[in-house]
């Protein structure tokens, strides 16, 4: 866990920029590069760059469960698709919507600024909170994992069930469709 | 802060030499500076003991020398092909990508030295204790598998590519019964991390994740494509797989990784399945150290000893054998969670003796339900051409 207060400090802020400007960089290029498969080693880097981002919020679990499953499963899957497709170097085509496209976009990074700027966002060594509850958020940040394990299985429980349902259907699936006939 | 200094005491001394002379931040930085710098190089130091070890062993197991001119026992031979692969023509093809051609061997070697960072190899010697440990070793080796396809793509020869497509193909079927094979471990300790797991462990979890210890040990062969799943760079079919193109210490750094990576998944057996550093009598590093060399043996021993599959077979045992098998061992292992939450030490032989019940029944049923289906059999050309019906 990092320690409290040190949220403030050099190190923090520049690990937070180096990590903000990666991200951000290999979002941009995602979008930019004209061949696919390095679009994808792209997404990669900027899934790293979250990994990163987590790790910074305190939240160690979700950067390894992002490292688990969207750095080693879903991107691998998203290139290997790419492999199997054919004419795939020439890239992306231009689209028609493109002037179109434009008004979600602005609208969602509108929405994004108003609801980063308007939320106060609190700190931990700045809100006033009693001892007990300080030592509790200290135990809580301080390993995460069984406590959003607890969550997902009780409070949570039928989502999670929701999901597990629709993981096993998407299996039989996929199995029933790769079944030689 | 101090509980971590507290718990470590390779981290605290070198933390108290520098914070002496500079302020903490950088006594800090300094401390893991140089603990990284030692995990690196003592990394590399017993990848080639596994080189020179492997090479005379297999030598051995074939009834032959094995090098033995280049020092005393041939112990400096390891050193005589480092030198040589570094004066080696580096060589890009013509087509090739070069930015990823060049990136590839790059981000092939870093993940081996990330995960290295969680074991710990001593009591209270380590560089750092994640409460998520066993994911993020798991989540890190995944990065190998994206190094792989960028080598295999890069390259723009077809052997490369499919050795690269093979080794998706393997590695990302094998990370799930590694993944679940863990969750018996985690049910027992109760931990993700590395230094919880190796003290939460009355016997060695082998004696009570038999079944677990099996899928593990055999995703870990596959992960580390060693010799039974080797067929990412079979070379009677492939050439030289993903790294056909690369040569000089590009390549070099490929084998450097593959053989570090057998080194880092034998620690993480160690550590996890048989009691890690503990020991009597001798110092916890040496007792680590022998159990390493032991499991290494073993690594070595079944290369000696196995053929290697065919692709299918190996997609096969992952999907068929080691997922189910890696299921029967969650559930039996949850039960027993439930029956006995706080387990005495009768309780705790109790569950031995079930698991490795489990462990007999389970195999036996699946080696009769399953064992038709994976014996070697025709491609399916030829199937026809020999008993004379067109296919």
């Amino acid at each position: 866990m990092i320690p409290a207060g040190a949220e403030t400090s050099a190190m923090f802020n520049l690990a937070w920029w180096l990590l903000a400007i990666e991200t951000v960089f290999a979002a941009i290029l995602v979008i930019r590069l004209r061949d696919i498969f390095k679009a994808a080693l792209a997404l990669v880097a900027f899934f790293l760059g979250v990994v990163g981002l987590f790790v910074l919020l305190n939240a160690e679990f979700l950067a390894a469960v992002q490292l688990l499953i969207y750095v080693g499963a879903i991107s691998i899957l998203l290139v290997f698709t790419i492999l199997l497709t054919r004419d795939v170097q020439g890239g992306n085509t231009s689209s028609r919507f493109r002037g179109l496209a434009m008004v979600p976009v602005l609208f969602l990074v509108s929405v994004v600024i108003f609801v980063a700027t308007t939320t106060d966002w609190p700190l931990l060594q700045e809100a006033a909170l009693l001892p007990p509850v300080q030592e509790k958020v200290a135990e809580v940040f301080g390993n995460s994992a069984p406590w959003i394990g607890g969550l997902l299985v009780r409070e949570f429980v039928l989502p999670f069930e929701a999901v597990s349902l629709l993981l096993v259907a998407a299996l039989v699936g996929a199995i029933a469709l790769a079944r030689e006939p | 802060m101090e509980s971590f200094l507290e718990r470590n005491s390779f981290f605290s001394h070198l933390y108290r030499f520098f914070d002496a002379a500079t302020p903490s931040w950088l006594a800090y930085l300094l401390a893991a500076s140089v603990i990284v710098f030692v995990l690196v190089n003592g990394l590399m130091l017993f990848t080639m003991a596994l080189i020179y070890m492997e090479r005379r062993l297999i030598g051995r197991f074939q009834v032959r020398l094995g090098p033995n001119r280049v020092g005393p026992f041939g112990l400096l031979q390891p050193v005589a092909d480092a030198i040589k692969i570094l004066f080696k023509e580096d060589l890009v093809p013509v087509g090739a990508d070069r930015i990823t051609f060049n990136l590839a061997p790059v981000l092939f070697i870093f993940p081996v030295f990330l995960s290295l960072a969680v074991v710990p190899f001593g009591e209270r010697y380590f560089l750092a204790d994640l409460n998520v440990a066993v994911l993020f070793i798991m989540g890190v080796s995944g990065l190998s598998t994206i190094a792989i396809l960028m080598a295999g793509w890069s390259s723009a020869n077809r052997y490369a590519m499919f050795g690269a497509v093979r080794a998706v193909a393997q590695l990302i079927s094998y990370e799930v019964p590694m993944v679940l094979s863990l969750v018996g471990v985690l049910l027992l300790v109760g931990s993700m991390s590395m230094v919880t797991i190796v003290e939460g462990q009355r016997l060695p979890l082998i004696l009570l994740q038999p079944l677990g210890f099996l899928v593990f040990f055999m995703a870990a062969l596959a992960e580390l494509n060693r010799t039974p799943f080797d067929l990412v760079e079979a070379e009677s079919e492939l050439v030289a797989g993903y790294h056909t193109e690369y040569s000089g210490m590009k390549f070099g750094m490929f084998m450097l990784a593959e053989f570090a990576a057998s080194v880092v998944s034998s620690a993480i057996i160690v550590t996890v399945f048989f009691k890690g550093w503990e020991g009597p009598l001798l110092p916890s590093h040496l007792w680590f150290v022998i159990k390493l060399f032991v499991v290494l043996f073993v690594l070595i021993w079944i290369r000696a000893t196995l053929p290697r599959l065919r692709i299918d077979q190996i997609m096969a045992f992952a999907w068929k054998v080691l997922f189910p098998l890696s299921l029967v061992n969650i559930a039996a292992t949850a039960v027993e969670v439930l029956l006995w939450p706080q387990p005495t030490t009768a309780q705790i032989w109790a569950m031995v003796g079930i698991n490795w019940g489990v462990t007999f029944v389970s195999l036996a049923l699946w080696s009769w339900l399953m064992g038709p289906t994976l014996r070697p059999n025709m491609p399916q050309l030829l199937r026809g051409a020999t008993t004379g019906k067109a296919a």
